[in-house]
């Protein structure tokens, strides 16, 4: 049995809460500056020149790369031969939240969702815990803003659903985003499991590295591991079904900034689990160009 | 690219196009959700205001906090449809201009038409970029509302979009 303290699991949940806001992840600045290198001169390609820029001075000012930074998503893979010491894992990763949250002069976006009032310390997280063989713990921080938070979408389709009707589902999702959430997006698809299942599965898929095209024929290997889903097989019918999306959503001439453009999505990934012979449970989230996480393995 | 200096004159918003893209420089105020839902009410009681709207230009926006030694954190617009049920009202009371992401309401445009305003787009996401052009920033109204409540920034050479235009142009 392998002790880690509460401390450190404050620490370093500070620290990533500070990374992940101020460090675009680099997979995405990668394909972000393939756009604009593809991007014919105009409107798209100034955008997209801005915001690589704006990741530039986020990370050399060490300032959000965002106002909103976000409500703290924590998603935890603890090693079952790990014991927590010195004090309450959920209360650790909330102090760690609260302290990176004031340390990097973020904003206090986390209110009560009846009386609106501010936590004013960014926190209760949102904290999703996995148990994983071995004695490591994988810390993944996400800074969700809501201007794509809000533009999620889930439906439960009837089992008898063609794949046609859930592409043009998820593409109407995007569509539906339109200019609003910060376009170009990382597209996440949870497909199967239950209502809440696919709902986590599209927020997982957000995690999954963007691959540069060099790396797109080989394994690609999510922030977040995938013990307990499918991990698609390349070639398979899903990363087939993330391709056709992806050129189906760069179609709708939304663009950065939905100023028009090739770009409308940076990636779209898919993520399933075996679901009920009665039913087809789809969601949808959005992640915006400033897509942000940061993991670490204690 | 042309720069404006504000207060907007209301001949210069009736020569800008959608899709021009301008510098502002001078006096803006942010206000985002519940700063709208307040600024709404008080006008209904016809209650005094903490800003005077009249020719103001308003920024959806709720910044991070200022590190010692500057002057704003990050400061992009916020979506801008979440406003479109205040936005009349505020049009009527004067203010001349909103800066925020994303499309309007047709109520909201008409609006726009009717009281002969412009609403301009910033880059969303670009929040530590457009704090580089930010030269003041003093709470003016709301400060319980935390981020929430209304700055008065002053911007040098701000980069924006005409998004709607005073004939009701959109850009989407």
């Amino acid at each position: 049995m392998r002790k880690i303290s509460a401390h450190t699991i404050i620490d370093v949940v500070a620290k990533l809460c500070i990374k992940a806001n101020t460090e675009l992840r680099p997979d995405i600045l990668g394909v972000l500056k393939r756009s604009f290198r593809c991007e014919p001169a105009g409107r798209a390609k100034r955008v997209l020149g801005v915001l690589i820029q704006n990741a530039a001075i986020a990370k050399r000012e060490g300032i959000a790369l965002c106002q909103d930074t976000g409500i703290a998503c924590v998603y935890l893979e603890i090693g079952q031969d790990v014991r927590i010491t010195g004090g309450s894992l959920e209360k650790a990763v909330n102090d760690g939240v609260r302290i990176g949250y004031r340390r990097g002069y973020f904003r206090n976006s986390v209110v009560d969702p009846i009386s609106r009032k501010n936590t004013g310390t960014n926190t209760p997280a949102i904290i999703h815990t996995r148990l994983v063989k071995g004695d490591k713990v994988r810390i993944t921080v996400v800074p969700k803003g809501f201007g794509c938070e809000n533009k999620n979408a889930l439906r439960l389709f009837h089992p008898t659903a063609d794949l046609e009707d859930i592409r043009q589902f998820i593409v109407d999702v995007v569509a539906q985003a339109g200019p609003d959430a910060c376009p170009p997006y990382i597209v996440g698809v949870g497909i199967g499991g239950t209502f809440e299942k696919a709902a986590a599965l599209s927020k997982e898929a957000l995690l999954k590295t963007v691959a540069s095209p060099s790396t797109v024929l080989g394994m690609v290997r999510g922030v977040v591991s995938s013990s307990n889903h499918r991990q698609s097989p390349v070639a398979g019918p899903v990363s087939r079904l993330e391709k056709e999306l992806l050129k189906e959503i760069n179609k709708l001439n939304i663009g950065p900034q939905g100023l028009g453009g090739k770009t409308t999505a940076l990636a779209v990934h898919v993520l399933t689990y075996p679901t009920h012979i009665a039913g087809l449970p789809v969601a949808v989230s959005i992640g915006c160009h400033a897509m942000r996480s940061a993991t670490r393995v204690i | 690219m042309k720069k404006i200096f504000l207060p907007l004159d209301y001949n210069q918003v009736k020569k800008l196009k959608a899709g021009d893209e301008v510098l502002l420089s001078g006096e803006l105020y942010t206000a985002r959700d519940q700063a709208h839902k307040r600024l709404v009410d008080l006008l209904k009681k016809g209650r005094p205001l903490p800003v005077d709207l009249r020719g103001a230009v308003l920024y959806y926006c709720g910044p991070t906090a200022a590190r010692p030694g500057r002057i704003i954190g990050s400061c992009g617009p916020t979506t801008s449809s979440r406003m479109d049920a205040f936005t009349p009202a505020l049009l009527e009371a004067g203010a001349a201009a909103m800066i925020g992401k994303g499309c309007r309401s047709p109520e909201v445009i008409q609006a726009i038409r009717k009281y002969g305003a412009v609403y301009f787009i910033a880059a969303g996401g670009a929040g530590a970029y457009l704090s580089t052009k930010v030269k003041k920033a003093t709470v003016a109204g709301f400060t319980d509302l935390g981020p929430e409540a209304v700055y008065r920034l002053e911007v040098k050479d701000f980069p924006v979009m005409v998004g709607v235009d005073a004939k009701g142009r959109s850009i989407y």
